[in-house]
């Protein structure tokens, strides 16, 4: 009885401690700056036990599921040697997993109110509706080519710098000739794009590849694929900015 | 009763964003690799497990971070807050946004360190690199990129300067870093990058740029509003990498004073500056 209650402990006191810094400056900034009392306390303490919870439960799905699945996918993906299963399954993950994610909707829609008002496409809900939709689809298609290129690179050994600085290299000069009101939006595809469960998989199916193959390291070769995913939607949609 | 049905609707919603991924995962195990994973069981727990963790996780978010943040983030940028005596036309200093970004590099900071996405890179990493990277060595530096990143992305609305500009000065100073860093960790740093923007950090974020953006006089929310999640993914990159080359020019300063030095780190510098020769 007293052990299993200690492991419990143990295993919330880590995502308690994760939590903290944020409780920390929620309560300075309510108590000490604004100078007000916390409204409905009750349910912000609900709340953050909800948290540490699920926090700790997603770690522990983690290290069971998520992380052995794409270390096993790579494997068997290295071991089955065809290239264009494996790419076709890069793909695919790249484009399935960013299709459907919320909050690229959400930045799409505004994305399509900015170019109405700006007059660059027709103030209606038709054109809006299939602008958002025009730019959904190619911020997914990007991520499919980043994830594509990334694995690619893991194959062949390429040192990442080169891709990278070449693609920051790319997307300063697509930022001069773009419009303007594209811009924001663009640099902040690259960052909606990386939801909670594609990090994980992600990582591990990178790290996994770079690990089977002969003479890949995985600290230099495996990592590299996330950044990969955030660059391409940059380049992408100030490329969908400048042909719309 | 009514905190069941917030989980349970956000359990089908949790769900729904993961079938597609279950489908493709799922789909090509059969199809194509057409063998079983080992401990089919095991990963089938640790799936669940994900998935009540994080329908959870959000719930609490929902309950307990998202509306006091938003709310302060609000409270922080209003005119009366910020210049109590003047008229609702004056336009105020620079200056006189301190707290904003206080509370912009405090928010930063913290959500980083609580994000579930960095968490398990810093895992993975710490596990890759036997332990030379530490996971929360390699978090508190990219938290600290997002503090910064997010409070310079608050003073950018504030003073009205160019996004891309801030933007682009901060590819230069990666690509200057890049040159100068050690091989194992530039992959790392990148990916830190894009990490740092999800599930915590982007609707506090992005609550406090449009709080910022809609008070101040010219700015528009729609066009201004945007960007801090961009300085929230390059500054980290900036921070991760000059966390590894100060680390380095430690230990180096240290062996040229021929003080006592932890092996491990010594076997793993010499091994870059063999890479670096090669």
């Amino acid at each position: 009885m007293m052990t299993s209650l200690r492991h419990l402990v143990l295993f919330f006191s880590g995502s308690l401690r994760d939590l903290m810094p944020v409780i920390l400056v929620i309560a300075f900034f309510q108590l000490f700056v604004l100078r007000q009392p916390f409204p409905n306390l009750a349910e912000v303490l609900t709340g953050l036990v909800l948290v540490v919870i699920g926090l700790s439960f997603f770690i522990r799905g983690l290290n069971l599921g998520l992380f052995p699945l794409g270390e096993a996918m790579a494997e068997a993906f290295a071991r089955k040697g065809s290239l264009t299963a494996l790419l076709g399954f890069s793909f695919c993950l790249g484009f399935g997993t960013t299709v459907a994610e919320p909050a690229l909707i959400a930045v799409v829609a505004e994305a399509a109110q900015v170019a109405g008002s700006a007059g660059h496409i027709d103030d209606t809900p038709e054109a809006l509706k299939s602008y958002a939709f025009n730019l959904r689809m190619t911020v997914a298609l990007s991520v499919g080519v980043a994830l594509v290129l990334g694995v690619f690179r893991i194959l062949k050994g390429w040192p990442i710098h080169y891709l990278i600085v070449g693609g920051y290299g790319l997307v300063v000069v697509l930022t001069t000739v773009a419009p303007p009101e594209i811009v924001g939006i663009a640099y902040d595809s690259g960052g909606v794009t990386t939801s909670t469960i594609t990090v994980p998989l992600v990582t591990a199916l990178g790290v996994g590849l770079a690990s089977t193959i002969r003479g890949r390291n995985p600290m230099v070769d495996g990592f590299g694929l996330i950044a990969f995913a955030s660059l391409m939607p940059m380049i992408f949609v100030l490329v969908f900015g400048m042909v719309v | 009763m009514e905190l069941l049905v917030h989980i349970l609707t956000t359990a089908a919603a949790t769900l729904l964003d993961v079938a597609p991924i279950a489908a493709i995962l799922f789909g090509f195990q059969f199809l194509v690799i057409r063998k079983r994973p080992p401990d089919m069981g095991k990963i089938a727990i640790g799936f669940a497990y994900v998935l009540a963790g994080l329908t959870l996780f959000l719930v609490g978010l929902e309950m307990a971070l998202f509306p006091i943040g938003e709310t302060m983030a609000r409270q922080l940028t209003a005119p009366e807050f910020i210049h109590a005596t003047a008229g609702p036309s004056y336009k105020g200093q620079w200056q006189e946004y301190y707290w904003v970004y206080a509370f912009a590099a405090a928010i930063g900071f913290a959500t980083t360190i609580a994000e579930p996405s960095l968490i398990a890179v810093g895992i993975k990493a710490e596990k890759v690199s036997g332990g030379a990277v530490s996971a929360r060595g390699l978090r508190i530096a990219v938290a600290v990129g997002v503090a910064v990143g997010v409070a310079l992305g608050a003073y950018r609305i504030v003073s009205g300067t160019s996004l891309a500009l801030y933007i682009m000065a901060g590819y230069v100073i990666v690509i200057a870093q890049t040159f100068r860093a050690s091989k194992t960790i530039i992959p790392l740093a990148y990916d830190s990058g894009g990490v740092t923007t999800s599930t915590v950090t982007v609707p506090v974020v992005t609550a406090l740029g449009l709080g910022l953006a809609s008070t101040i006089p010219g700015r528009s929310p729609l066009l201004d509003g945007f960007g801090l999640i961009a300085f929230a993914s390059v500054f980290p990159i900036i921070a991760v990498l000059g966390f590894a080359t100060l680390s380095d020019w430690w230990i180096q300063y240290r062996m040229i004073k021929k003080e006592p030095v932890d092996e491990d780190i010594v076997d793993h510098n010499l091994d870059i500056r063999e890479e670096r020769k090669r």
